[in-house]
């Protein structure tokens, strides 16, 4: 026969019994749906991920004061007594001595308020030098960055992000050369920061305030940071893969310089933004792979509800099955008549459920301001599963309806 | 064009073995009109469903046109049905679903035909058989006779060599039974082998040959022709 003529047949067994069809497909509509929402609310998390530790700076090495909390890095502990270990020297040190290194950028911070022209705003103010640019992947969107001499002589100079630049001198208003205060201190503004918008962990980086370090550590943060102490260093590598190699470098170099002995614990930390981004995106995966498997279990449970359908069909449509083989249907014939059928009701399923589960990221997407990312593969992905499905439950009931002895079939009542 | 030689159809039934068939030889030529007879269990299903090709026989042999029909494989038999045998049911055995015309075609599908050809010969067929206004009708909104009508074009539908019909009347009344059978006799004339199983002796009588049956084995072959 012409394989064609079994779409037909497909077609009209599934056209004949419409609701019952519809509540066929509903399971995997159902299964197919939770799995393309979960892997698009996934996928938008481990975005989030990406850009939030990519928008620190790429290659970045994040040098702090005081030993960190156990093995493998993590975040680190500042509380009393972990001291402020690391100075200008330390930083230069690593800049001119550990191979590799682009930038080697020190930084105090504090939090102040800013008032220009009778407007009001609090701030982070970071005092840093010009290489905090090159360490941060920062530009300057009009105006300029203060130089070497600049920060070291603690000239009275600050560059400020585009959300301070809007709150204190308005939206298109140019802020190069107005006099603001930070605190009680008055700077004049030469530049203004590139927006680079929200951070991954919902922070606003363009709500900030840049000062040579000098005149930021002296005259805005006050006593927590004494003499030339630091809080953190910003190191960049020339390449990610020399990454592992430079911290390794830059730990002995500051061991040495801090005088620890073998066995003595570090006093500083290091973080390897890489690997904090390979282990929070791996933790993602790891938590998509586990929603999509909870999907995936109504995708197998709407498979259960296919097979049985389809052996209710099979068991009322025996003698159908039977005149079928008499008029001269062999038994393949048979065969592929069901399992299209099932297949057919699958993939519809499978295709409705696709369009739900993209509808709902999107609404998820717009309503909840949830980070949903809709991957193309799922699709293709999608609908091969639905198609899948239909194959493996319906194997079972086409094979029992092929099997039919012809004589038996059309006795039946 | 029918030789069938020491043919047995053995039935296991539980512990027991049954034996449908136990042994029969006859051979039927091509354009004959037989009725085959007999009470039930005498074995005239079982030989029906062997040479219909829906069954294969324990021992012995069968063959068709010189095929040896009782040594093919299902995918060998489903052909042999397909191209030459037209089976007629007691309970006409239509697709609810389908038209008169689809039921028709079904055969013709199965076959591999285009379906503009189906359509045409199928319409022809049913011309045929007088249901030429009855086309697009489901099996529920026509009679009985009119339902076992549409089975006879569905039989006719692939050109057979034969026809063979189980109890084509004990569905029908007797008025609506007269006709069908007088379908058959008409066919027939027109060079159709015909095979009708039944119990009937009234149906049987209007048959060129009657074969009778008991406990397996073939007791009479009557060829006298129809008794009217």
């Amino acid at each position: 026969m012409r394989r064609i003529d079994l779409v037909g047949f497909a077609a009209g067994a599934i056209a004949a019994h419409p609701m019952r069809s519809a509540l066929t497909s509903l399971g995997v509509v159902i299964g197919v749906a939770a799995v393309v929402m979960m892997t698009s609310i996934g996928l938008g998390a481990q975005q989030r991920v990406t850009s939030a530790i990519g928008g620190l700076g790429s290659n970045l090495l994040i040098v702090m004061p005081g030993a960190s909390r156990g093995p493998g890095g993590g975040f680190v502990s500042q509380g009393a007594g972990s001291g402020m270990s690391l100075n200008d020297g330390d930083a230069r040190a690593i800049g001119e001595q550990v191979e590799g290194v682009v930038a080697s950028a020190p930084a105090v911070r504090g939090g102040a308020q800013l008032s220009a022209e009778g407007a009001n705003w609090s701030a982070r103010v970071e005092g840093v030098t010009p290489d905090y640019l090159t360490a941060r992947d920062l530009a300057i969107a009009s105006g300029r960055m203060f130089d070497d001499t600049e920060a070291r002589q603690g000239r009275k100079v600050v560059v400020i992000g585009q959300t301070v630049a809007t709150e204190l001198f308005g939206e298109d208003a140019d802020p190069i050369g107005k006099r603001i205060r930070v605190g009680a201190v008055p700077f004049e503004v030469i530049g203004v920061l590139a927006s680079k918008g929200q951070s991954g962990f919902g922070q606003d980086q363009d709500d900030i305030v840049l000062g040579p370090l000098q005149a930021v550590r002296s005259r805005v943060v006050g006593r927590r940071v004494k003499g030339d102490q630091v809080q953190t260093i910003y190191v960049k590598a020339a390449t990610a893969d020399d990454l592992d190699r430079v911290q390794e470098d830059l730990s002995n170099l500051l061991r040495e310089r801090h005088r620890i002995r073998n066995g003595q614990d570090d006093d500083f930390s290091v973080q390897n933004m890489a690997s904090i981004m390979e282990a929070m995106q791996a933790s993602v995966k790891t938590f998509t792979g586990l929603l999509a498997a909870v999907a995936a279990v109504s995708l197998v449970v709407g498979g259960v509800g296919i097979m049985n359908i389809m052996l209710v069909a099979v068991t009322e449509r025996t003698r159908e099955i039977g005149l079928r083989m008499a008029v001269g249907a062999r038994r393949n014939d048979v065969l592929f008549q069901f399992a299209l059928e099932a297949i057919t009701l699958s993939v519809i399923g499978g295709a409705i459920g696709l369009l739900i589960g993209l509808g709902g990221g999107v609404l998820m997407a717009k309503l909840g301001d949830w980070p949903v990312a809709i991957a193309a593969w799922s699709i293709p992905v999608s609908l091969g599963f639905s198609l899948l499905v239909g194959l493996v439950f319906g194997a079972y009931p086409s094979w029992r309806a092929a099997r039919l002895d012809p004589i038996e079939a059309l006795r039946r009542e | 064009m029918i030789e069938i030689g020491a043919l047995e159809k053995i039935y296991q039934m539980g512990e027991e073995t049954v034996a449908a068939l136990a042994g029969v030889s006859l051979t039927i030529d091509r354009g004959e009109h037989a009725a085959i007879i007999g009470p039930s269990g005498s074995g005239k299903s079982s030989l029906m469903n062997i040479l219909g090709g829906l069954d294969r026989p324990t021992r012995g042999v069968y063959r068709f046109e010189g095929e040896d029909v009782g040594q093919m494989d299902d995918d060998s038999l489903a052909d042999f049905r397909s191209r030459r045998i037209g089976f007629v049911f007691q309970s006409f055995q239509l697709l609810p679903r389908l038209s008169a015309l689809q039921n028709v075609e079904l055969p013709m599908v199965y076959a591999g035909l285009p379906p503009r050809e189906r359509r045409e010969r199928a319409a022809a067929m049913l011309e045929r058989v007088g249901l030429g206004s009855r086309m697009g009708h489901r099996p529920t909104q026509l009679s009985g006779g009119q339902q076992q009508r549409v089975a006879i074009a569905r039989a006719l539908a692939n050109a057979p060599d034969l026809l063979l019909a189980d109890e084509p009347t004990g569905a029908l009344d007797t008025q609506t039974g007269q006709e069908v059978l007088a379908l058959f006799r008409q066919l027939n004339a027109e060079g159709l082998t015909i095979v009708i199983v039944t119990h009937d002796l009234d149906v049987a009588a209007q048959a060129g040959r009657r074969i009778t049956f008991r406990d397996g084995l073939v007791v009479s072959d009557d060829k006298t022709g129809a008794k009217a």
